[in-house]
């Protein structure tokens, strides 16, 4: 009897090896993240943004090192390429004759600038004789840079602030939810400039600083939504069954907060993160734009597209696309692959997505 | 709901005034103020000595900036400014409520077209797409939205520009007027049709970046209705796909569409910063950004503050609009 049953137990052991077998050859189990990952790379938009995303990095990280072996010059070398311009003017008068006559003054100058397009120069110099493809380089650099250093700030103190609000609720969350609706409802662009118009202004910062302080400005306007999102999760996940759990262990509430709940709010974190890039790298190149952000000699994207501004003349908006379409393609690129990512992360992320 | 309401509106004021010392506290740190800007000169020259314009700064509440001598001149703003007293601005030499009651409006104009203009064009897009979700139609669509998104307004302008303006000569560049045009004074309605001419380009890149969000907003809540349990229902009955989404599916999608919008609306007198700089539109934003750079601290002071009073309105609205369109919100 005893025997038997044995028998009967080690076929079906043997019988749920095999089908254990079975499964395993034709199904694979699969983590949460390479599910993700799955989930990521289906979506062709999501792919395209992470090609977009790897270029702009080696194009800005290893493109200067590339320039600097072959060539040997850097951002601030400055070329002298002579070329002969024709400058027209035409002016129209009245003949004595009554008729209209189109009058052309053709001249010919030697100017060093402005080269347009060739061989060495791929994209041309600039008004300062600076190679333009160099220096959309250094400015991805800047550009991508003060980006990465912006979110992560943003996130650390969102993750702190909007922890302890959502966990401890009651005055705590009052007083944190207050702050963040006053910095939320700052005017985002007049305050940023108020500040990097200040900074600017101050003689004892020299101006290779001025960048550090654009980045805590850009961190202080943009924090509140990371708080909004971790404390939105944290009210949520708190009422949990694991989490009583993790009450009655005795475990001290920051172990709770940032080691049970916190963890738990990633993938909205990461999502909010990569679409937050994008809205970073807008900001740095509006304000280089207005010549507040970084300082001159130094490139970056906005103060390149500056250049075509018309109230300082048009001519380089007409004639030398050259010098500012680049700069501004690239920020296209740059902002739609961090959001091409990011839809993709959320999407991936989230299990009510099925296709 | 009205203690909701007052609840909603004492909270707003909770936020005005921490926004209002926040943005005082930031504008009085900028050095660069327009006394210093404008004596700079007669100092040079010895026309004005620094005594006389240490006095003029403690005119306008600028000479004392230590924190109490801050938190004092802010308190007389903040008197004055209750009082619709919102001080006098360096610049443009008047009071600053009657410039901005000035500007507001050209701006309105061209935020209010491209608003109505994006929703004439945004919606549908958007129902479209979701309609035919993961169709060529909605990636096209999708993809063009994110790239209004991605855009950086004076890239937009300056390529529109080089375009329409330079290439083509069919737009104007800059400005609000034709310069060089003189009209006959009754001439109305031709210096009307010059100004919405010279307002097209303006108009489009505002339009632009604007369309792309709302498209996909209405997308991704179009999804949401057509996964729900009714539209199943709907289609199971047999009725026309255009019933169930025009009929059904887009009455729901209305809730937040109306909410958002709503609260989009005071907003519009905000002004364009970049836009109206890049293309010389003597808007609100125009004249900010300038008195920005100039350190124009009572305009400053004031328009921010008007923005933030907008922002709170939007925010005010939408709570609102939320709870007139949608009958199952209920406030406690």
């Amino acid at each position: 009897m005893i025997e038997k049953e044995k028998a009967a137990q080690q076929t079906t052991n043997s019988s749920n090896q095999e089908v254990k077998d079975g499964y395993e050859q034709h199904f694979k189990v699969i983590s949460p993240g390479r599910m993700v990952a799955k989930r990521f790379f289906r979506s062709k938009l999501s792919i395209a943004g992470l090609y977009m995303i790897v270029f702009v990095f080696l194009f800005s990280f290893v493109g200067p090192l590339i320039v600097d072996a072959t060539w040997g010059y850097e951002e601030l070398e400055v070329f002298k390429v002579e070329r002969i311009a024709d400058m027209v003017s035409t002016a129209d008068f009245k003949g004595p004759d009554g008729k209209t006559y189109t009058y052309y003054d053709k001249s010919q100058t030697l100017v060093y600038f402005k080269a347009p397009p060739s061989a060495e120069h791929w994209l041309g110099t600039d008004t300062s004789g600076f190679d333009i493809l160099t220096r959309l380089m250094y400015g991805g650099r800047i550009s991508l840079t003060i980006s990465f250093i912006v979110i992560f700030l943003e996130t650390i103190i969102g993750v702190i602030l909007g922890g302890l609000a959502g966990y401890f609720g009651k005055w705590v969350d009052q007083l944190i939810m207050r702050i963040v609706d006053i910095f939320a409802c700052l005017p985002g662009l007049p305050v940023l400039l108020v500040l990097s118009a200040t900074i600017s202004s101050i003689e004892s910062i020299p101006a290779e600083h001025r960048i550090y302080y654009m980045m805590a400005f850009l961190t202080l306007m943009g924090w509140t939504g990371v708080a909004r999102i971790v404390r939105g999760q944290i009210l949520m996940l708190r009422e949990q069954e694991y989490m009583l759990a993790a009450e009655t262990t005795g475990i001290s509430p920051m172990h709770k907060i940032f080691r049970h709940l916190v963890p738990n709010t990633m993938p909205q974190l990461i999502v909010s993160a990569t679409l937050g890039l994008g809205g970073v790298i807008l900001y740095e190149s509006t304000l280089s734009y207005l010549g507040l952000g970084v300082p001159f000699p130094r490139a970056a994207w906005g103060s390149m597209i500056a250049l075509a501004d018309p109230s300082k003349g048009q001519e380089i908006l007409a004639n030398y696309p050259n010098m500012w379409v680049p700069a501004g393609v690239l920020i296209v690129v740059t902002v739609l692959g961090f959001s091409f990512i990011g839809d993709g992360l959320r999407d991936a992320f989230d299990p009510r997505m099925k296709r | 709901m009205w203690n909701y309401l007052l609840k909603r509106v004492a909270l707003a004021l909770v936020i005005l005034f921490g926004v209002s010392a926040l943005i005082y506290l930031l504008s009085m740190l900028m050095p660069a103020d327009y006394i210093d800007n404008q004596t700079a000169a007669a100092v040079q020259m010895g026309a004005m000595t620094l005594e006389d314009v240490q006095r003029l700064k403690e005119l306008y509440g600028l000479a004392d900036k230590s924190l109490p001598g801050i938190a004092k001149s802010y308190l007389s703003w903040l008197t004055s400014a209750l009082s619709g007293d919102l001080g006098y601005s360096f610049l443009y030499g008047r009071p600053v409520s009657d410039v901005l009651s000035q500007y507001i409006w050209i701006s309105f104009m061209i935020a209010f077209i491209s608003y109505l203009l994006e929703i004439a064009i945004g919606i549908p897009m958007g129902i479209k797409a979701s309609v035919n979700q993961y169709s060529a139609y909605d990636y096209t669509v999708s993809v063009f939205a994110m790239m209004g998104t991605a855009l950086p307004s004076f890239f937009l302008s300056a390529l529109l520009m080089n375009v329409f303006a330079i290439r083509l000569g069919i737009l104007p560049l800059q400005g609000l007027t034709t310069a060089t045009k003189v009209f006959p004074p009754n001439a109305h309605f031709q210096i009307l049709l010059d100004k919405a001419w010279h307002l097209v380009l303006p108009i489009t890149v505002l339009t632009l970046l604007g369309v792309g969000g709302l498209m996909k907003f209405t997308r991704t809540n179009m999804l949401e209705v057509l996964n729900s349990d009714y539209i199943r229902t709907a289609r199971a009955k047999g009725l026309s796909e255009n019933v169930v989404t025009y009929k059904h599916a887009f009455r729901n999608t209305l809730i937040p569409l109306v909410t958002s919008l709503s609260g989009m609306l005071p907003g519009l007198f905000g002004g364009a910063m970049i836009t109206e700089t890049v293309f010389a539109i003597p808007g609100i934003g125009y004249m900010a950004l300038r008195a920005t750079q100039q350190g124009d601290i009572p305009f400053i002071m004031g328009y921010n503050m008007f923005l933030a009073i907008l922002t709170v309105l939007g925010m005010l609205i939408s709570d609102i609009m939320y709870m007139v369109v949608d009958p199952r919100v209920k406030l406690s």
